[in-house]
């Protein structure tokens, strides 16, 4: 006998995966901005990069609730790993790539254990580590890492053997979009599968996900190690983009950033992590341009702002009402969905 | 060796000085607070202006250092923080970030990014040798200060009236307050003293760890360490896991140079990862 229930997961879950009109209209305008906005590729390929940074880290923060404040030790890997190995001659930039997810993939799959354990502060507290450890070890390894004055000599064969990277970043640009799209579809499809579902019942109630059958160390471990391959990619995009590494990519304020980019989006939900790498890079850019040196008082203080007035009701609003603008041409009521709200991590 | 073991000891207590504050926020109150090396900051900066601009004997600044932010941490509390002590922990995370990331930038403003000189006493300077030991004076007082707040905190905690009420409070807030515990302004007190003795931290270290802008980032690490590693559920817990940091780190930066804070960091996780609950805590 096919149960009911398993029917209507099916149906929820296919309707749940099914483009909308704003995600394809987000798409056209990011890919429109490869032709529209030219002298601001530099600026676009960071937001990208951030973009997709953002998303590995909502991967585990948002979908699995696994708090971590050292998610820059996968995207300093994977740039340390791009930047070793363009520098070493392996100059093509997909095979990189591909390298610095697997590298990024291993780290995970490795520190995954250890964020099994303990509470959300012991969790912090590890992440953090790992993250200390992989700084100081990239700084005392300088015949490798070129240490404090950061991997220099870094040069990009063409893309495919096809496109050079250039000096406005255009060429940059559209590789790290395309990258960020087709990593976005990949995750796009995990978090709508069963698997998705599962990693949100273990995040909304680790032990009653395990009551009713769900294997939640091998689930945690299996999405901590696809979240650090994506960061491990983002920071390979990162070295091969701008062709320099330094230790920074592995400071504490990395961390920090990225959480609170995903915050300004909006955890829980794939989008959050790009939008808010558009929010977070235009407010440094403009707050930057205002008051160079002390930027991040403001971000400090947004950041404040943004908790005491209740980001998830904030977010969750600005998505309701989206979802109703878009719903309108459609002509349905967007109420019906099940909504995917970002919940208590 | 003995000397290193001596220094090991003066910045552990001192660690335990700027941590303790933490401990009972962090570890009783179970609130994450990143932000507490900003309050240190702010001690070490008041003992730094009132000297340098102002001319104040250091031993007489030592009182403001404690008492400007443990009024600063009794502000922010009443208007902040109590807003937050249900939240998860990531939203306190994020919160504390945000004090962090403006106090640095404000300190940076107002004061410059540059080292903090504090010139302490000449009848603190130097060093002497007691049992064939090189004792530094410097030291030796904030050990001797330090001792001292460890015995009376202790003391607070554990033999008075006010102690016990605090534990309660922090066991559980309802049945405290179900029997007559004004458990709001516990947890207010309980955080300005926190604040105020970060701040005497700060200002007692300032000399050994050096007192810039960034302060509360590089040492917030520090601090967490020494409430993680320690265990939350009392006060000697973080107390011996300070000790054990301070002589870890003296002694590593001294015969192993190249490892730098790697030492400490491997070990901290490894602590964490045999014990989550802390190296001496019973497990809840």
């Amino acid at each position: 006998m096919q149960s009911t229930t398993a029917e209507t997961v099916r149906t929820a879950l296919s309707r749940r995966g099914r483009w909308g009109l704003g995600e394809i209209a987000f798409w056209l305008v990011a890919a429109a901005t490869l032709f529209f906005l030219p002298e601001r590729h530099l600026i676009l390929n960071e937001i990208a990069i951030i973009g997709l940074f953002a998303l590995s880290l909502d991967l585990i923060l948002g979908y699995a609730g696994i708090v971590s404040l050292g998610h820059a030790a996968f995207f300093g890997l994977g740039a340390y790993v791009a930047g070793i190995l363009a520098r070493n001659g392996m100059t093509d930039p997909l095979a990189g790539l591909v390298v610095a997810a697997i590298a990024g993939a291993i780290l995970g799959f490795i520190t995954s254990f250890l964020v099994l354990r303990g509470s959300d502060l012991t969790k912090l507290m590890v992440t953090l580590g790992v993250a200390l450890v992989l700084g100081e070890l990239a700084n005392q390894m300088s015949w490798l890492t070129g240490g404090a004055d950061g991997l220099q000599g870094i040069s990009m064969g063409p893309i495919l053997g096809l496109f050079e990277f250039d000096i406005f970043g255009t060429t940059a640009y559209a590789y790290s979009l395309v990258v960020t799209f087709l990593l976005f579809v990949i995750a796009r499809r995990i978090v709508v599968s069963p698997y998705g579902l599962s990693l949100r019942a273990i995040r909304d109630n680790p032990l009653r996900a395990r009551a009713v059958g769900i294997p939640v160390n091998r689930r945690l471990v299996a999405v901590y190690t696809l979240a650090a391959a994506y960061a491990g990619v983002a920071g390979g995009l990162l070295a091969q983009t701008t062709q320099f590494v330094s230790l920074d990519v592995l400071a504490f304020h990395r961390s920090a950033d990225v959480m609170l980019v995903l915050v300004i989006g909006g955890v829980g939900y794939l989008y959050g992590g790009l939008i808010g790498a558009v929010v977070f890079k235009v407010l440094q850019d403009v707050l930057s341009a205002w008051t160079p040196q002390y930027w991040q008082f403001w971000i400090g203080l947004i950041l404040v702002l943004l908790v005491l007035a209740g980001r998830e009701r904030l977010t969750d609003k600005a998505r309701f009402a989206v979802k109703r603008f878009f719903g309108r041409f459609r002509g349905k009521r967007p109420g019906a969905l099940p909504s995917t709200s970002a919940r208590e991590i | 060796m003995l000397t290193i073991l001596f220094d090991g000891i003066a910045y552990g207590m001192l660690l335990f000085v700027l941590a303790c504050g933490l401990a009972v926020t962090l570890g009783l109150m179970n609130f994450v607070n990143l932000a507490h090396g900003a309050f240190a900051m702010a001690g070490g900066y008041v003992t730094a202006v009132l000297m340098n601009r102002y001319g104040v004997p250091f031993l007489l600044t030592l009182p403001l250092a404690f008492a400007v932010p443990a009024v600063i941490g009794l502000v922010l509390e009443r208007t902040l923080y109590k807003q937050l002590y249900a939240r998860s922990h990531l939203d306190q995370v994020l919160f504390s970030i945000g004090l962090v990331f403006m106090a640095v930038a404000a300190v940076d403003y107002t004061m410059g990014s540059q080292q903090q000189m504090i010139q302490i006493p000449t009848w603190l300077q130097g060093r002497v040798e007691i049992l064939g030991i090189q004792v530094g004076l410097y030291r030796s007082f904030i050990i001797a200060v330090c001792g001292v707040l460890v015995v009376v905190l202790q003391y607070i905690l554990t033999q008075t009236r006010f102690g016990s009420r605090l534990r309660a409070a922090v066991d559980d807030p309802r049945v405290a307050r179900g029997l007559g515990i004004n458990v709001s302004v516990i947890f207010a007190a309980t955080f300005a003293v926190g604040s105020g003795l970060a701040g005497l931290g700060g200002a007692l270290g300032a000399e050994i760890l050096g007192l810039d802008p960034t302060f509360p980032l590089k040492f917030m690490i520090y601090f967490l360490i020494v409430v993680t590693v320690g265990g939350t559920t009392s006060i000697t817990g973080p107390f011996l896991a300070s000790l054990i940091l301070g002589i870890a780190d003296v002694a590593g930066k001294y015969y192993v140079p190249s490892l730098g804070a790697f030492v400490i960091y491997t070990l901290m996780i490894v602590v964490l990862v045999l014990r989550p609950q802390g190296l001496f805590a019973r497990a809840r």
